[in-house]
């Protein structure tokens, strides 16, 4: 009865003493215990925590006083992000036994306003991919047909919402690993701009590119998490010094939103294009301009992330090398073997695979060529977008060209990522906030009988949140698509 | 050391790296500082643990950019911070946060003053901050390593010279002035033996008659002091020189010292085929140094020791030795100018001071200033006299009073003792020890007849032509004024009394 509630709802429960913390946790860990089997969307269900933390919150409601907007309620975090004395492992073998001395500062926030941590979410190995198969520990199956994927990287948390077992979750993007998974299961995922979060404490994969999100019910509920998780941080260089204070506001009369022509492209499944088409239908009844614009340099967005992301993975991943924590092969036989073999036998294949790549195009005589050259294609998509936003307030486009597919399709293509994310990279690599929401259902080009979730995204310029927030919201005060639930 | 033979050129340059001293880490808040036991220095930063981000830290930029504006570099309005990579355990992240092309120092110089007077122009290629890595330490006889992170993420200076130098003690007599001089700015503590400063020299032969660089260097590791550093030097030129003569090239490796057998030793370069793989860090921020940064810096600058030396030269008339040794201190040069100043004072205000010469007053402190008051603080392990209890002051009264005979040389030793010890004035404590100079000519006269009478063989023997017993007989009157005469004074009377 509390799954699927949205905060607002769960902080009434909680503020009129209709439920404890403590309840509303045993509840979520409950379901978890029973249902998880079949979605595999955890990693590490942290019980005893939790369970410490929702008596530490009702100990914090019984006062007096205003409470913090996440008192008490329960969320889980993707198992990228470092929780202090609770195993933390980037769902993969070389960090299969790892426990943070630290916690991240979006944790720390957390625990500032009291939540209760439920769990560590299961996404794509350190975050490389788009359909949590690349997992240590198996892939998350979508609630809406387990035999389909959740999307990633982060699936574990989009499955854990779509089945009801918590009722929000930290995410990360760095090319798509909300927007994608958010629209595969049917939830509304923001990921914000670049710098907008503190990255500090999230493993991280790309270090320019990485962002610090959520997966909630609804954008309602973003505005609140983004609130809380917004901000400076000093432990990180590359946060802003903007401060969060959006609001909640459905006016959207005279709003600009941009249809980028490349953004419909061919090969879209025709139920995903013909769901896009009808919400954009329902905001321009809403008051919205609806402009098509044009964004050519999208083309490119793959080929620089496909140079720019895996050169940062490389030199982000060197410090696994089993000498202070993680894996360490026992089979070594001198310092050249610890790494070897602690390497080989801890990474997965994509995760080797972005390593090489990475490797060389830094490597001497190729910087230039590469990663440089592609930082200069960057800023050009960067310029682009600018100019864009000067005649549109955001921009309403596919979050995925198709739904979700089924598992193992996406292992037997090494570029499944690349083209799943080609909606996405864009933006991710010029650093904009945007919001998946839900907009329908449409049968998979597969064949298979269950119509699964379609995702509509808004795009913002940077720091643009609140406009972006606005369209969702929009669009959620007009549509229920975002209120549907999976059979049990 | 054998003379270079003929027509051989020796090219050295030097790469060295000074330890910052700022109060954390360079780019986290772990502390810096001595540490009893390993690995407590650190934090999740230092271990790059996985999630953590570096900041900047803004002292170890100051410290950087003074040392380069005191070493005459160009600093640029944008620097940055590169990631260089390679596998080590001492390198938690499995990479250095270093600078690679954009450094926040270029283009400068030091001049170092040879011996002979030569001034030999060094020019420093760049200087570029970095973060240290931590320290491997292999136990004997057991089958693994160690690693301590303490000095992980230290904030270090790399200062690379040009390829100037052509003698092991130019390189020497360098780096006594590099030395000086990042001491001077406070950016360091310099010290070779402690392991805040670390140098590496890189060597070639050009032969004879070879225009440009030779197509090899050897770079020599593990030099611990500056002598070693000429040592090193010193055996690797003839070494080069050799294989030369014979007509092959020296292989471009990386030798270590062995302190022991004052021989370099090739290693096993596993760097030889390293590419670090720079390229940008992007979770820092790209730095700008403003005209009014560096203007702020510029006027907090100290006066560098090659200004200071000038005048000194010119201001007090010292002696080059005496201004080489007075300058390894900024703050005895500052206290020996605040001594000066009292010293001048004293002319203008007292009498009996005016009719001193001043330039031999100037002289007499400087003098006290290297030997007596040096070896106390060196005794008393105070490296700046400002903490000791003798004030600029006092120290003035005390040279006056020995240049106007109230005390002899050797008492005025013992009165600073005490004010060394437990402070005071030197006036009062001549006067409690009852150590004041017998000056007096009368005073004087009366004992030298009283010895006189009581040695008259010594008498005899001296007008006999035997010099060594009027030193007896001055012996003897020194005695009978308890040591307090006046030397010059008693000399002078012994001398008019024997006539």
């Amino acid at each position: 009865m509390f799954e699927y509630l949205e905060l607002s709802e769960l902080r009434n429960l909680l503020d009129t003493k209709q439920i404890s913390s403590v309840e509303l946790t045993k509840y979520f860990l409950h379901r978890i215990k029973s249902l998880d089997e079949k979605y595999n969307s955890f990693v590490t269900v942290t019980e005893d925590v939790a369970l410490a933390q929702a008596a530490q919150a009702d100990e914090f409601l019984a006062s007096p006083g205003e409470n913090p907007a996440l008192c008490g309620i329960p969320y889980a975090a993707k198992d990228l992000f470092c929780t202090k004395g609770v195993r933390t492992t980037a769902s993969s073998k070389i960090l299969d036994n790892y426990v943070p001395p630290y916690d991240a500062t979006v944790i720390t926030k957390l625990k500032e306003q009291k939540s209760v941590l439920l769990g560590k979410t299961n996404l794509d190995q350190f975050a490389h991919g788009s359909s949590t198969e690349t997992s240590a520990y198996g892939p998350s199956k979508n609630p809406w047909d387990t035999s389909r994927i959740p999307g990633g990287s982060s699936g574990g948390s989009t499955a854990a919402l779509a089945a009801g077992l918590c009722p929000w979750a930290l995410a990360t993007e760095t090319g798509g690993s909300i927007r994608l998974p958010a629209s595969l299961c049917g939830v509304s995922g923001w990921k914000p701009t670049y710098g907008r979060v503190s990255r500090y404490g999230c493993i991280a994969m790309a270090s320019s590119l990485d962002s610090m999100g959520a997966v909630a019910y609804s954008v309602k509920d973003l505005i609140i998490l983004a609130n809380v998780l917004s901000g400076q941080d000093p432990k990180d260089s590359t946060t802003g010094h903007k401060t969060a204070n959006f609001t909640v506001n459905s006016d959207i009369k005279g709003l600009r939103i941009g249809i980028p022509r490349e953004y419909f492209i061919e090969g879209m499944e025709a139920g995903v294009k013909a769901k896009i088409e009808e919400a954009i239908k329902e905001m321009e009844k809403l008051g919205a301009v609806i402009k098509e614009v044009s964004v050519p340099h999208t083309r490119y967005g793959s080929l620089v992330y496909a140079i720019v992301c895996p050169a940062e993975i490389a030199s982000n991943l060197s410090r696994y090398d089993g000498i202070r924590y993680g894996l360490s092969s026992k089979e070594a036989k001198s310092l050249y073997e610890v790494y070897a073999k602690t390497r080989d036998a801890g990474f997965g294949d994509e995760a080797k695979r972005r390593i090489l790549t990475g490797t060389y195009v830094l490597s001497a005589g190729y910087y230039d060529a590469y990663y440089k050259r592609a930082q200069k294609i960057r800023r050009l998509l960067v310029n682009e977008f600018e100019e864009v936003f000067k005649e549109v307030d955001v921009l309403a486009a596919p979050s995925s060209p198709n739904v979700a597919v089924a598992i193992g399709e996406a292992a037997s293509n090494p570029l499944f990522g690349y083209i799943a994310d080609q909606l996405n990279i864009p933006s991710s690599l010029a650093g904009l906030p945007a919001v998946s929401v839900p907009c329908g259902f449409a049968a998979p080009s597969d064949g298979g009988s269950t119509h699964m979730p379609v995702g509509l995204q808004f795009m913002g310029p940077q720091w643009g949140e609140q406009a972006v927030f606005n369209a969702g919201l929009a669009y959620q005060s007009v549509t229920d698509w975002h209120k549907q639930r999976p059979k049990a | 050391m054998d003379e270079v033979k003929d027509g051989y050129k020796p090219v050295i340059g030097l790469e060295i790296h000074v330890q910052l001293k700022t109060k954390s880490k360079m780019f986290g808040p772990a502390p810096m500082g001595e540490a009893e036991e390993a690995n407590v220095n650190i934090d999740e930063i230092v271990t790059g643990e996985p999630g953590v981000l570096p900041v900047v830290n803004k002292e170890a930029v100051r410290l950087g950019v003074m040392a380069g504006l005191a070493l005459n570099c160009t600093i640029p309005e944008f620097s940055k911070f590169d990631r260089k990579h390679y596998f080590y355990p001492d390198l938690p992240k499995g990479y250095q946060i270093s600078q690679y092309d954009e450094p926040i120092a270029q283009k400068g110089y030091v001049n170092v003053t040879m011996p002979d007077g030569r001034i030999k122009r060094v020019g420093i290629t760049r200087a570029h901050l970095e973060e240290d890595a931590g320290k491997n330490v292999h136990p004997e006889g057991l089958p693994y390593s160690l690693v301590d992170y303490n000095r992980a993420g230290a904030p270090l200076l790399e200062i690379v010279t040009d390829p100037d130098l052509e003698t092991a003690e130019e390189a020497r007599l360098f780096l006594e002035e590099l030395q000086r001089i990042v001491r001077y700015v406070g950016a360091s503590d310099a010290d070779m033996e402690k392991g805040s400063m670390r140098c590496e020299p890189n060597i070639s032969v050009r032969k004879p008659g070879e225009e440009g660089l030779p197509k090899y260097k050897v770079e020599v590791k593990n030099i611990n002091s500056f002598r070693f550093a000429e040592a090193a030097i010193n055996y690797e030129i003839p070494r080069q020189i050799e294989i030369l003569e014979q007509g092959g090239m020296p292989k471009q490796v990386t030798m270590g010292w062995n302190e022991k057998e004052s021989v370099t030793v090739e290693q096993r370069s596993k760097e030889e085929a390293n590419d670090y793989r720079y390229f940008p860090d992007p979770d820092l921020p790209v730095l700008q140094f403003t005209p009014e940064y560096l203007d702020d810096l510029r006027s907090r600058m100290p006066e560098l020791p090659a200004a200071k030396r000038v005048r000194f030269a010119e201001e007090y008339g010292l002696k080059p030795a005496d201004i080489d040794t007075l300058i390894n201190s900024k703050t005895l040069t500052y206290y020996f100018e605040d001594v000066v100043s009292e010293l001048r004072e004293w002319q203008t205000s007292d009498d009996a001071a005016k009719k001193l010469d001043i330039q031999k007053l100037i002289s007499k402190a400087a003098n006290w200033c290297l030997q007596d008051f040096s070896a106390a603080l060196n005794s008393a392990n105070l490296k700046d006299p400002y903490e000791s209890r003798v004030s600029p002051e006092n120290f003035a009264e005390l040279i006056v009073m020995i240049e106007n005979g109230t005390i002899s040389g050797s008492a005025a030793k013992t009165v600073f003792k005490v004010m060394f010890e437990k402070g005071g004035e030197p006036d009062n404590i001549m006067q409690d020890l009852g150590l004041a100079q017998v000056s007096d000519e009368g005073a004087i006269e009366a004992i030298i007849d009283q010895v006189l009478a009581e040695n008259a063989k010594a008498v005899a023997d001296y007008k006999a032509g035997a010099e060594k017993s009027f030193g007896f007989l001055v012996g003897q009157t020194m005695k009978a004024l308890k040591g307090q005469g006046n030397p010059g004074k008693v000399n002078e009377l012994l001398r008019k009394k024997l006539l």
